[in-house]
């Protein structure tokens, strides 16, 4: 059978997470940190260690809506040099070995608009991409949604507690892959939800999408990550394994050689966590 | 230059100046920004909040604020009759307060029981305190590391009127920055914060709103002047950060026959890279909430703002001032840190008057172009703030350039 791409890749794989009745586990990583090598150690590794889907973050010198432990990694990646084209030749470098794990850019709109909107989507397809989270474009600014769906890729929409039941179905409407509930009222790697609350929202948004929903933010741990995943067909875990890859760090900016160790064997606890 | 039938229409629904403006920010503020456009929309309409707004500005602010015929600045430059409007003399020394007040008073209509604010040269942060002061409501404020050092008078100010004060040492510690750790509090605190925006930039509808706020600026002007000479002015000029003391000025005569000039900082030189000149160096992007001219690299990294003067050093401008740059309605110049100083120098020798460094900005564009228009050349000059703030900084940058 051809490989599945963009949209069709996403959807398999939440296919087949239905049928082996598991929760997905989502992981985040930024794209070139601590530095490429190791970076792209870890992105090869992320599935044979647990993870379903991957969130890549593309590194941004003002991302307005992450925590001290995103900003920090995407500024160590900036700092080795690295560009939007780097980023994707990660993508294109991984795809070489996995053709099964979805990837997802997430970052913000100002590099893909300098960029180019239609030239990004062309190469981020090309490069084995298979949807965005565009943080700062909520539906209201609508200028990348038609490229990405005439690329077949997905653009996946954040729904957040705030979000009121108007907005659901504004949101929902235009939403492809999966609906990200973004679990907690703030930035990334900060407080940590409340089960109950998840599970209410969760419950108002399945009344407008019959989408996969993935809940992140503020999940950090195994046990907090196995809690969440009875609510959601997966769960989003970031900040945690980007604080591994800081703790992982010389004073001078090396790296400690169980650095990449280090953050799999996170990943893996998580995931078996979700699997049991 | 295309010709409309107004300049004054924008911006559309959506918070649009054709290209520029916008929406842009994560889900979670989406909500709340609409329910400050909603009631913000609302209180335009309301004869209550208006008339209330309208004794605060006169019986508390000091408006209306005077306009002053600079008498021997135009001498010595013999050419164009200036003007000044005295923003430097309301309460807290600058322009900032208009907008402050017409915020606050709507923070309070909704409820908010906590403002935010980010600041760059503490003008915005000490207007901010002092009307959370007023109307009891903690406030605060985030700003730059290397701002609260070069501004630590206005800090002082701050911290005495009881607002806390955050410093944002991320990046390069300046205004830019204290933007994104504002807006990442208040993704965190959305239901109970209100963010007090101090300029024309930031997410529909805070560029519209808060040059409504500052357009008495303009509208006062407009019958001052005609007091004054019996006409319109011939030009109207005004420095630019965020562009929020311009466009108050500015609006009310987008749609008349007046020339209008900003003037940004270009710091060092804009061919040395160290300036916050977004519209004559940057190209169009997204930052803020907005889209608008910003500095920036090839790969659409924001790259850091250069000036000697804490409120112009922002890598980004209002979304209105983009579009009228791009409709080549206004024209956009840059003034160098050094120019700046010596129109400092001039201003506070010959009228007896110590402007803001941002406003020095555009006095020293003054004397760049006054002396070459004819002497009936009536031009009027945003005198947005006073210097007191800055004596710390031209002091030690004169001695350093002696
Ligand atoms: C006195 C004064 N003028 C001008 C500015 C620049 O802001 P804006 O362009 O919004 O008027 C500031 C900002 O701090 C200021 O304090």
């Amino acid at each position: 059978m051809a490989n599945l791409t963009g949209t069709k890749r996403i959807e398999k794989r939440f296919k087949d997470l239905k049928k082996a009745g598991r929760t997905g586990l989502v992981t985040f990583i930024t794209a070139g940190d601590p530095n490429n090598v190791t970076s792209n150690e870890i992105l090869k590794k992320l599935p044979g260690s647990g993870a379903d889907i991957i969130e890549l973050g593309m590194p941004f010198s003002d991302p307005m809506a992450d925590g001290p432990a995103i900003q920090a990694s995407s500024l160590r990646s900036l700092n080795n040099g690295n560009l939007m084209l780097t980023t994707l030749e990660m993508v294109s470098d991984f795809r070489k070995v996995d053709k099964d794990t979805p990837i997802i850019l997430m970052g913000y709109f100002n590099p893909i608009y300098l960029y180019g909107i239609t030239n990004f989507v062309t190469d981020a397809a090309k490069s084995g991409v298979d949807g965005f989270i565009i943080v700062d474009l909520p539906p209201e600014e609508s200028e990348m949604r038609e490229p990405v769906k005439k690329a077949g890729l997905s653009f996946i929409y954040l729904i957040a507690p705030t979000t009121d039941s108007l907005r659901i179905p504004i949101i929902t409407e235009h939403a492809s892959g999966f609906i990200y509930y973004v679990s907690v009222t703030g930035i990334t790697g900060t407080t940590s939800a409340a089960s109950g609350d998840i599970a209410t929202a969760i419950k108002k948004i399945r009344c407008h999408t019959d989408l996969p929903i993935a809940v992140g933010f503020g999940i950090s741990t195994r046990k907090k990550a196995r809690e969440i995943g009875n609510y959601a067909e997966a769960v989003v875990v970031g900040s945690a394994f980007v604080n591994k890859i800081s703790e992982n760090l010389n004073e001078d900016g090396t790296i400690k050689d169980g650095c990449v160790v280090s953050v799999l064997d996170l990943v893996r606890d998580i995931a078996d966590g979700l699997s049991q | 230059m295309s010709k409309l039938n107004t300049y004054k229409a924008g911006p559309d629904e959506n918070g649009h100046f054709a290209m520029f403006g916008g929406r842009y920010v994560a889900e979670t503020l989406m909500p709340l920004i609409i329910e400050v456009e909603h009631a913000y929309n609302k209180a335009k309409k309301d004869e209550a909040f208006q008339l209330d707004l309208r004794s605060y500005l006169k019986n508390y602010v000091g408006r209306p604020s005077p306009l002053y015929f600079a008498e021997r600045l135009t001498k010595k430059l013999g050419g164009a009759k200036i003007y000044f409007k005295r923003e430097d003399l309301n309460h807290t020394g600058a322009h900032k307060v208009n907008n402050c007040m017409g915020q606050i008073l709507l923070a309070r209509k909704m409820g908010k029981k906590r403002i935010i604010a980010e600041t760059g040269a503490g003008m915005h942060g000490v207007a901010t305190a002092t009307v959370c002061a007023l109307f009891d409501i903690p406030c605060t404020i985030y700003m730059g590391s290397k701002d609260i050092e070069r501004q630590s008078q206005n800090v002082s100010r701050m911290k005495m009127l009881g607002a806390d004060i955050i410093p944002v040492i991320s990046g390069t510690g300046t205004l830019k920055d204290a933007m994104n750790d504002a807006l990442r509090y208040w993704v965190a605190n959305v239901e109970t914060t209100y963010y007090l925006i101090g300029t024309v930039a930031g997410p529909h509808p805070y560029p519209a709103m808060v040059r409504d706020f500052q357009s008495i600026i303009g509208e006062e002007t407009r019958g001052q002047i005609i007091e004054h000479e019996g006409k319109l002015p011939d030009s109207l000029i005004a420095c630019i950060g965020g562009g929020s003391n311009a466009m108050g000025l500015f609006y009310p005569f987008l749609d008349d026959n007046v020339r209008i000039i900003a003037v940004e900082a270009s710091g060092e030189g804009i061919e040395t890279g160290k300036h916050a000149a977004s519209l004559n160096a940057g190209v169009p992007g997204v930052l803020h909430g907005n889209r608008t001219f910003l500095l920036q690299n090839n790969d659409g990294q924001i790259t850091d703002a250069h000036s000697i003067s804490a409120g112009l050093d922002y890598p980004g401008i209002g979304p209105e001032h983009a579009w009228l740059h791009d409709v080549g309605r206004a024209e956009y110049v840059s003034i160098t840190d050094k120019e700046a100083i010596n129109a400092f120098q001039t201003c506070t020798r010959l009228e007896g008057i110590i402007p803001a460094l941002e406003t020095a900005h555009a006095i020293a564009h003054t004397m760049k172009i006054a002396g070459d228009l004819p002497k009936n050349h009536v031009m009027v000059l945003n005198m947005s703030g006073r210097g007191d703030k800055d004596i710390d900084t031209v002091s030690t940058y004169i001695k350093a350039n002696k």
